[in-house]
């Protein structure tokens, strides 16, 4: 294995021994968004017994609030496992090694993706078991709306990550709110349209709002909004490009000031 | 008691460090610091705190920027090839313990993939064997006692078998016994390696006893330099301990024949 590989498999490992032997590592890793599907699926059925519409909820609500958390799970598992290193003080051990900051990110990232779908796997089990939903009437495109989330779930990651090694550890609380304070903007629940326009503007720099008025476009039977998904993935794929650019500097400022070898310092002034 | 004989000098030092200087706004924390590190060499870097020693540290570790200078480790010029530099180095500090939520023979695991080690499943049971942790290979490194914290952290700074150890106190939570053995142990791996060590100590007994040559620290520059055994009476004191004293209390005192 080259020895890229092989640092980016450490971190990897690492997050494995973390995981199986905590209990309390692995529960939210599933717990939260469980909840979330529970939840959602009887709001669901609920409106589709009240409202008399001539569509099912289910693959507009419960299938966009899966998407969702789909996202922020991403989100978490790159926070989480940079949080690891956070918190058992690790940096000075980790930045004094031949380990480069593209492998350390790679390495964040692929336990992202252990973790993330070990949420989805139970997402997708109580929604389809439990609520009916139906992935095949999202179609292909499934593919490319989990895609750009996948990649946007990274970039705020990554951001949050990046946040924290500038501020310090404290700074762990402005990881946690970052998908809710993006949420009216991503238009999960409703079309772009019943934003005002200031808004709108706003939410067509996010790239989730290009997947869930793709995944309306897809149920209201009007085709694939091709062009608006290319939009969303472009932009996604510039968000993660941007973070890894913002980390990287943010790591860089952190070794000029010697922040990384008194990290537990939270700044140097 | 061990004592440290004459370095082999080969002719390419382990660590080259020229001009080294840092700077934070109008404090100097190290300043124009020159010095090298050769195969199976110990160097005594010592000071009072607050003289530059951690941070000369850590700039060679890579994890803090210098202002100016340049840091060679193995001919390897740390700030353009800093992962061929890193691969060839490996270092202990109190400051600096392994995760305690993983146990002994999983961080082994974990830093020996990060430094890219050759037959690592060998490698660590060499480590935990020399370092006496074989009954703590399951153990979670957080519930070790500080002395056998300082054990792991040895046993990881020999896993890649390096060019260039670099220790920080490596023996200050261990007791005498232990302490003299981990001694012996480092003697030992410089004396068959071509290792260069820059150790750093309060214990002035333990630095005559382990160090080939001493660097004294004062105000981010360096101040003497020369055989612990013979330095201290050069500069008309009975030890090593009452030259530190005075380097620390009256730096203006010591006869500075250095030059960088």
């Amino acid at each position: 294995m080259p020895p890229s590989l092989r640092r980016v498999a450490a971190l990897l490992l690492r997050q494995f021994y973390l995981l199986r032997s905590s209990p309390t590592r692995i529960v939210p890793l599933f717990s939260w968004v469980a909840i979330d599907i529970i939840l959602w699926g009887f709001i669901t059925r609920y409106l589709n017994s009240v409202s008399h519409a001539r569509f099912s909820f289910v693959p507009a609500m419960l299938g966009a609030v899966l998407l969702w958390d789909f996202m922020a799970r991403v989100m978490q598992g790159i926070t989480t496992a940079f949080l690891e290193d956070v918190w058992s003080r690790n940096f000075l051990n980790l930045f004094a090694s031949p380990l480069s900051v593209s492998e350390y990110l790679g390495g964040l990232i692929l336990s992202s993706i252990g973790t993330s779908t070990i949420g989805l796997a139970v997402m997708v089990l109580l929604a389809t078991v439990v609520f009916g939903l139906s992935f095949f009437v999202y179609g292909v495109t499934l593919a490319a709306f989990v895609l750009v989330l996948f990649l946007f779930g990274i970039s705020l990651g990554i951001f949050g990550s990046a946040l924290v090694l500038r501020f310090g550890p404290a700074a762990e609380w402005f990881i946690w709110p970052i998908p809710a304070f993006i949420s009216p903007l991503a238009c999960v629940f409703y079309p772009l349209s019943t934003l005002p326009v200031w808004m709108q503007w706003l939410s067509r720099l996010i790239p989730p709002s290009y997947v869930f008025e793709g995944m309306r476009h897809v149920l209201a039977h009007r085709g694939v909004a091709t062009a608006q998904l290319a939009i969303g993935s472009a932009l996604a794929l510039g968000y993660l490009l941007l973070m890894a650019r913002a980390f990287t500097s943010v790591y860089r400022h952190a070794v000029r000031t010697g922040l990384i070898a008194r990290y537990s310092a939270e700044s140097l002034t | 008691m061990i004592q440290a004989g004459s370095p082999t000098k080969s002719a390419e030092p382990i660590l080259a460090v020229s001009q080294l200087s840092k700077q934070y706004g109008s404090v100097t924390a190290v300043d124009q610091v020159s010095f090298a590190v050769a195969a199976h060499e110990i160097l005594g870097l010592l000071g009072p705190n607050g003289a530059g020693k951690t941070t000369t540290i850590n700039m060679i570790l890579g994890v803090l920027e210098p202002t100016s200078g340049a840091i060679l480790i193995d001919g390897f010029d740390l700030a353009r090839r800093r992962r061929q530099a890193l691969g060839r180095t490996n270092f202990a500090a109190v400051y600096a313990p392994l995760p305690g939520n993983l146990t002994v023979a999983q961080n082994l695991r974990v830093f020996g993939l990060l430094y890219a080690i050759p037959g690592l499943r060998g490698r660590i049971e060499t480590v935990l064997a020399e370092f006496d942790l074989l009954r703590f290979r399951n153990t979670k490194c957080g519930v070790l006692s500080s002395g056998e914290q300082t054990r792991v952290a040895l046993a990881k700074a020999m896993l890649n078998q390096p060019r260039l150890l670099l220790l920080d106190e490596p023996t200050a939570s261990l007791d005498p016994a232990t302490a003299r053995e981990i001694r012996a142990e480092i003697r030992h791996f410089a004396d068959r390696t071509d290792v260069g060590v820059l150790w750093t100590s309060h214990n002035m007994v333990e630095v005559t006893e382990v160090c080939h040559r001493v660097l004294f620290l004062s105000h981010g520059r360096i101040l003497l330099e020369g055989d612990p055994r013979t330095l201290p009476a050069g500069q008309g004191r009975d030890t090593l301990e009452d030259l530190f004293v005075a380097v620390a209390r009256e730096p203006l005192t010591i006869r500075t024949d250095r030059e960088d």
